[in-house]
């Protein structure tokens, strides 16, 4: 299926989310924690001359915050945002890796601090070479162990 | 002891070993050298001070130490070293709340936890100075800078000393700690042990970014007389799944005579202790063996270091 044949009715006004790899625009859609009632739809598996499959997620009525764009890097590390005025394209910016991560990951580390229950503590990653590292353990958290520390 | 200097240390946190510079530590080393030798110095000067410890984990050397060290500056001390017997478990209070409870009540609080991290979270919370005094498997600052301080002691300077660990590297949170201080020196480190006890991925990769030689494997019997320092660290049975391998390969770490015959005349042999049989007692007797002065220096280590932040 050919991206420039999917017959998917246009926004208004609201964000479109493209080059996610393909099967991941679940987990866009669960990370940016998109109202379950919003008009936002998933287009998964589409041909992508540069990726080869890709996701797609348009949602009508909302624009991202620079912390989502960037939470989207964890999973979608290519991903492009665009944001969408009277069905036209106004804005167009790629994601860009965060050096702090706050509360959607967990640490890998059982043991640490920030997995404690009854804790008024929330996750905290630094960006490091090649990884993440628990700001509270140190443990670290190599890029592609990030999807399955996701807490979605 | 109105006359040391207590630099940048006032009220600061002790939570990792990484937030020591090579020129604080070579001045808590001074200042450890001072409340050694002249002692008198030191007592009773922090008279009016109250020092709350908690250890949500069983301690001897540590929680000892730290009691005489802060019972010889005069301070008064608080806490609990069983947590069954606070709210904490009792009750099921939050480590957060026993932290805020005893900010109201100390001037520093000196803390064992069993989680990572938890000396951090803490320091986060108080606004007393905290003191990590073991954190889960992650770190043990105060007892790096005893180990550092007592290899100062012994060869006058920590530079070009080639230094062997051996042991569980994995779990044991001296280590961590040992290997972040030693990387402010130029000195070239030897990880000893079994695959699934080497050191852990984040010492590694800081001690590549900090561009310190070492070498990992699984043996002793090559390195040790190029040796100058040999830490050894106990291996703890119950981090094997199969308790036949630690059966297997406890003997091969064990240090007896034999394992130093053709060592250095100058090496030493330190340890965090307690030792289960790692160390064959007729070690003790020999010039290697300076656990049990390192133990000692854990008293002097700790009393710099309390009249630092308080003073």
């Amino acid at each position: 299926m050919a991206e420039e044949k999917l017959s998917v009715s246009k926004i208004v006004k609201g964000t479109a989310i493209d080059h996610i790899p393909s099967g991941r625009g679940y987990l866009v859609q669960k990370i940016l924690k998109i109202d379950p009632g919003a008009r936002a739809v998933i287009i998964a598996n589409v041909d992508s001359g540069k990726y080869g499959k890709k996701d797609l997620i348009k949602i009508e009525g909302k624009y991202l915050t620079p912390k989502e764009v960037n939470i989207i890097s964890l999973i979608a590390p290519h991903a492009t945002i665009n944001k969408i005025e009277n069905s036209e394209v106004v804005e167009k910016s790629e994601v860009k890796f965060p050096d702090v991560i706050e509360e959607v990951l967990k640490c890998p580390n059982l043991s640490c601090i920030a997995n404690a229950e009854n804790e008024p503590i929330v996750t905290k990653f630094i960006k490091v070479d090649n990884a993440l590292q628990c700001h509270y353990c140190d443990s670290l958290l190599k890029q592609e162990e990030i999807v399955n520390n996701l807490k979605v | 002891m109105g006359s040391i200097n207590t630099g940048n240390f006032k009220n600061r946190d002790i939570v990792s070993a990484k937030d020591f510079s090579r020129e604080e530590l070579e001045f808590i080393f001074d200042v450890s050298k001072e409340a050694k030798e002249k002692p008198e110095k030191f007592r009773n000067a922090l008279k009016d001070k109250i020092i709350a410890m908690i250890f949500f984990e069983p301690s001897t050397r540590t929680y000892q130490s730290f009691q005489t060290s802060a019972k010889s500056l005069g301070c008064d001390v608080i806490g609990f070293s069983e947590p069954n017997s606070s709210s904490y478990i009792g009750k099921g209070e939050s480590f957060h709340d026993t932290i805020k409870i005893f900010e109201n009540y100390s001037d520093c609080i000196i803390i064992r936890h069993p989680s990572a991290g938890s000396s951090k979270f803490a320091s986060e919370i108080s606004k007393k100075p905290v003191i990590n005094a073991g954190s889960g498997f992650q770190e043990h600052p105060t007892q790096a800078m005893l180990d550092l301080f007592t290899i100062r002691s012994e060869f006058g300077k920590i530079d070009s000393l080639n230094i062997g660990l051996v042991g569980d590297l994995r779990y044991g949170r001296t280590v961590p700690s040992l290997c972040y201080s030693l990387s402010n020196f130029d000195v070239r480190l030897n990880f000893v042990a079994p695959d699934t006890l080497q050191i852990r991925p984040e010492v590694e990769e800081f001690l590549k970014n900090k561009g310190i030689e070492f070498t990992k494997q699984s043996s002793l019997d090559s390195l040790v007389n190029g040796l100058d320092v040999l830490y050894v660290t106990r291996l703890q049975k119950e981090r094997f799944v199969e308790p036949t391998e630690y059966f297997k390969l406890k003997g091969s770490y064990r240090i007896t005579s034999d394992t130093v015959k053709n060592a250095k005349e100058d090496m030493i042999i330190l340890h965090p202790l307690p030792r289960v049989d790692e160390i064959s007692n007729d070690i003790d007797n020999t010039k290697f063996a300076k656990y049990f002065e390192q133990a000692r220096n854990g008293l002097f280590v700790r009393t710099a270091l309390l009249s630092l932040i308080l003073s």
